[in-house]
């Protein structure tokens, strides 16, 4: 995983609140055996509507998902968290998250920055008028800043350290190698291995 | 679970079979961290594994322990014609990619026509792999079948899989601790299933939430490993995590000699081992549940959770039955579904379709039992009834006892091991409207094909059914008479 100590780019105001996993990314998707490649299947069904704000020119190529309250309820899939980052998104922000879908993104490397409504609301306000306005997240002082708005944000501690260190749950746990070694080296000689007998 | 490192404790408590098991696996632990626990055994199928290998790619990390993996094809495979390519696109890229992905990475893998195949819950223990005290996970939630013999079994996420893949380990919270105390005998053709279904029935769907149950007593001692699989592979329809039966005579008899059980010596450390796993006495659990065995009889279930049934010799419950507002709307929603009429007596319920199977009910003990009941018998014309043993080796088994002759005489069909209808991803489904009593675990709605309605049952009872056409016990048969 990259380290994520502060990220610039350009926003989209999504102005929806209770988006569910299925609406971020469908259940027909859940089919695939790829971990990447989700990016056609993020918000497929509103990407329909040629007005939806993902399919507005201006927002082209933004990283930067400015979303309503309860962001993220419902099915537990690990691919809503995949197919945002697979289309290009390094954060979501919203008031709300829901708990699970949280979880996931901490694990696969996407920040959810929690901050008051009344920022979401000015941030949507300041991104529509300028959709080219440069949106700065700074993980280091868990800081959203973009124009003359400046807003701390809410972060897990564990999550934060993780993503400025660039590392995931696997990356955390084979620091610790060396305790597996070790563990491993004082295994009974007779617990089974899967190694076919014949 | 962890009281026993608890250096705020003065004097040495005693331990659940939990306890022991889960700090016996302990790499790593530090404060405000998740324990980080060593994993014996990773089990592997086609549908929850593809991400996690792909992941390893895209990060160029290696299976740190392919030896203590094992993968399987069960889920989607045909029972019918198992060698022609697999029709069904989606359920081919599922089986080719576990190919793919286990050459790639050098896991063992038991595909389609391999003697070693069938349902991953079924082939672990029949290889002797699944052992008393060893930590097992599967990308499957009834992995807690394996807690049968004494092992912490828990089904995982795909993230969890790929981090298991990458290092033998996986970060947990603890859990909290269940007994479900079953003593007394169990009265004459009252299984594991129906205990099992009584539990759940009694605690609810969501009862076991953050627990790991541990079910003791003279009832459970009685179980053959079959039956102890049965009701460990349930838990998770109670909510638990995991499930446990401590490690005894029984559980040595079924491991001796199996293909990956220790040898000589061996043998000997690992039974002086698994002997000092039992809960001690003066342990305590967070919770506990009794039942009286003498009490149970022939379960079955009416609605569209496996919470949602009672005794046979029951009626169809009613929504003024409820104990609560959120109770009345779930049994109204289940009886509409279900299309069943509050009062009518359990045992007039109409079957078409019969299915024996599936991780919970697919072993040769349950095949056994079913030809029992069908020896001399006929599937009633109105049913068709399936019998999909759970593996490759279960169905020679019961070939060479003859069992297939019976169930073909009778009626019945005799298919290739895998899930089958337990969850209708293969072209074994039920159309819309049709009912089934079934041996498997789940009886969601649309889970046994889109529209199906589902029974959940004992083999005997299925086998009853077969031959009345309306949900029955063996007790209901007529005797088969002797030439
Ligand atoms: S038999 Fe059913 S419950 Fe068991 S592993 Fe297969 S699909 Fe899952």
């Amino acid at each position: 995983m990259e380290k994520f100590v502060v990220h610039s780019g350009t926003a989209v105001p999504l102005r929806r609140s209770n988006v569910d996993t299925d609406q971020i990314i469908p259940a027909e998707y859940l089919k695939r055996i790829t971990r990447h490649g989700f990016e056609d299947g993020l918000f497929s069904a509103w990407r329909k509507d040629p007005d939806f704000v993902l399919n507005r020119p201006e927002f082209e190529g933004a990283s930067i998902l400015i979303a309503g309250p309860d962001f993220g309820t419902g099915s537990s899939r690990e691919h809503a968290v995949w197919a945002l980052q697979d289309y290009g998104f390094a954060v979501v922000l919203s008031s709300r998250f829901a708990d699970i879908f949280r979880g996931n993104s901490g694990k696969g490397g996407l920040l959810t920055a929690q901050v008051d409504q009344d920022v979401i609301e000015a941030l949507w306000a300041a991104v529509e008028s300028d959709p080219s306005l440069e949106v700065t997240v700074d993980l280091d002082r868990r800081e959203v800043r973009a124009g003359d708005i400046v807003a701390v944000f809410d972060v897990d501690d564990y999550v934060r350290w993780r993503l400025m260190e660039g590392l995931d749950d696997i990356g955390i746990t084979l620091q610790y190698a060396g305790e597996i070694d070790a563990f491993e080296a004082a295994r009974p000689s007779w617990k089974p291995t899967t190694t076919p007998v014949t | 679970m962890t009281s026993e490192d608890d250096p705020s404790k003065g004097e040495v408590m005693g331990r659940t079979l939990a306890e022991k098991v889960w700090s016996d696996h302990v790499v790593r632990r530090a404060a405000g961290e998740p324990d980080l626990l060593y994993i014996d055994l990773h089990l592997v199928h086609e549908v929850t594994s593809p991400q996690a290998f792909d992941g390893l790619r895209a990060t160029g990390r290696p299976v740190r322990r392919p030896d203590l993996t094992l993968a399987t094809e069960d889920h989607n495979v045909p029972t019918l014609n198992i060698l022609a390519p697999i029709a069904d696109p989606i359920s081919k890229a599922q089986v080719d990619a576990l190919r793919r992905n286990c050459a790639e990475f050098g896991v063992p893998v038991y595909s389609l026509g391999h003697e070693e195949q069938g349902i991953v819950h079924v082939v672990g223990p029949q290889l002797g792999l699944t052992q008393p005290g060893m930590t097992v996970v599967c990308g499957d939630s009834h992995t807690s079948t394996h807690g049968a013999f004494g092992a912490l079994a828990f089904g995982i996420g795909t993230s969890e899989v790929e981090h298991v893949l990458a290092t033998q380990t996986l970060p947990l919270k603890p859990f909290k601790t269940m007994a479900i105390t079953v003593d007394g005998e169990l009265p004459a053709g009252v299984t594991a299933k129906d205990v099992i279904l009584a539990v759940i029935a009694r605690i609810g769907t969501g009862g076991g939430q953050g627990y790991v149950l541990e079910y003791r007593g003279s009832a459970i001692r009685g179980l053959s490993m079959e039956g102890r699989m049965t009701l460990c592979n349930m838990s998770i329809e109670a909510g638990a995590r995991a499930g446990m039966v401590a490690p005894d005579e029984t559980t040595f008899d079924y491991l001796r000699g199996r293909p990956h059980a220790p040898t000589g010596a061996d043998w000997d450390e690992a039974v002086a081992y698994w002997r000092t796993l039992p809960t001690d006495a003066d342990a305590t659990f967070d919770a506990e549940v009794v039942l009286d065995a003498s009490t149970l009889s022939p379960f079955v279930t009416w609605g569209t959770n496996p919470g949602q049934g009672l005794p046979l010799s029951a009626s169809v419950p009613s929504p003024d039955d409820a104990v609560d507002e959120v109770d009345r709307v779930a049994i109204e929603r289940a009886l509409e579904y279900m299309d069943l009429t509050p009062g009518m007596p359990l045992r007039e319920v109409s079957i078409d379709t019969v299915f024996v199977g599936s991780c919970t009910n697919g072993r040769i003990e349950d095949l056994r039992a079913v030809a029992g009941i069908l020896e001399g018998r006929r599937v009633s014309d109105s049913v068709r009834m399936l019998i999909v043993p759970g593996s490759v080796r279960v169905k020679q088994a019961a070939e060479a006892e003859g069992l297939d002759r019976v169930f073909i005489e009778a009626g019945a069909e005799w298919r290739e091991a895998g899930c089958s209808m337990c969850l209708a991803m293969n072209p074994d489904k039920l159309a819309p409207g049709e009912r089934s009593a079934s041996t498997s675990n789940r009886n969601f709605e649309g889970r046994q094909g889109p529209g199906g309605r589902t029974h959940l049952v004992s083999p005997a009872v299925a086998a009853a059914t077969a031959v009345t056409g309306h949900l029955s016990s063996p007790a209901d048969l007529s005797p088969v008479a002797t030439a």
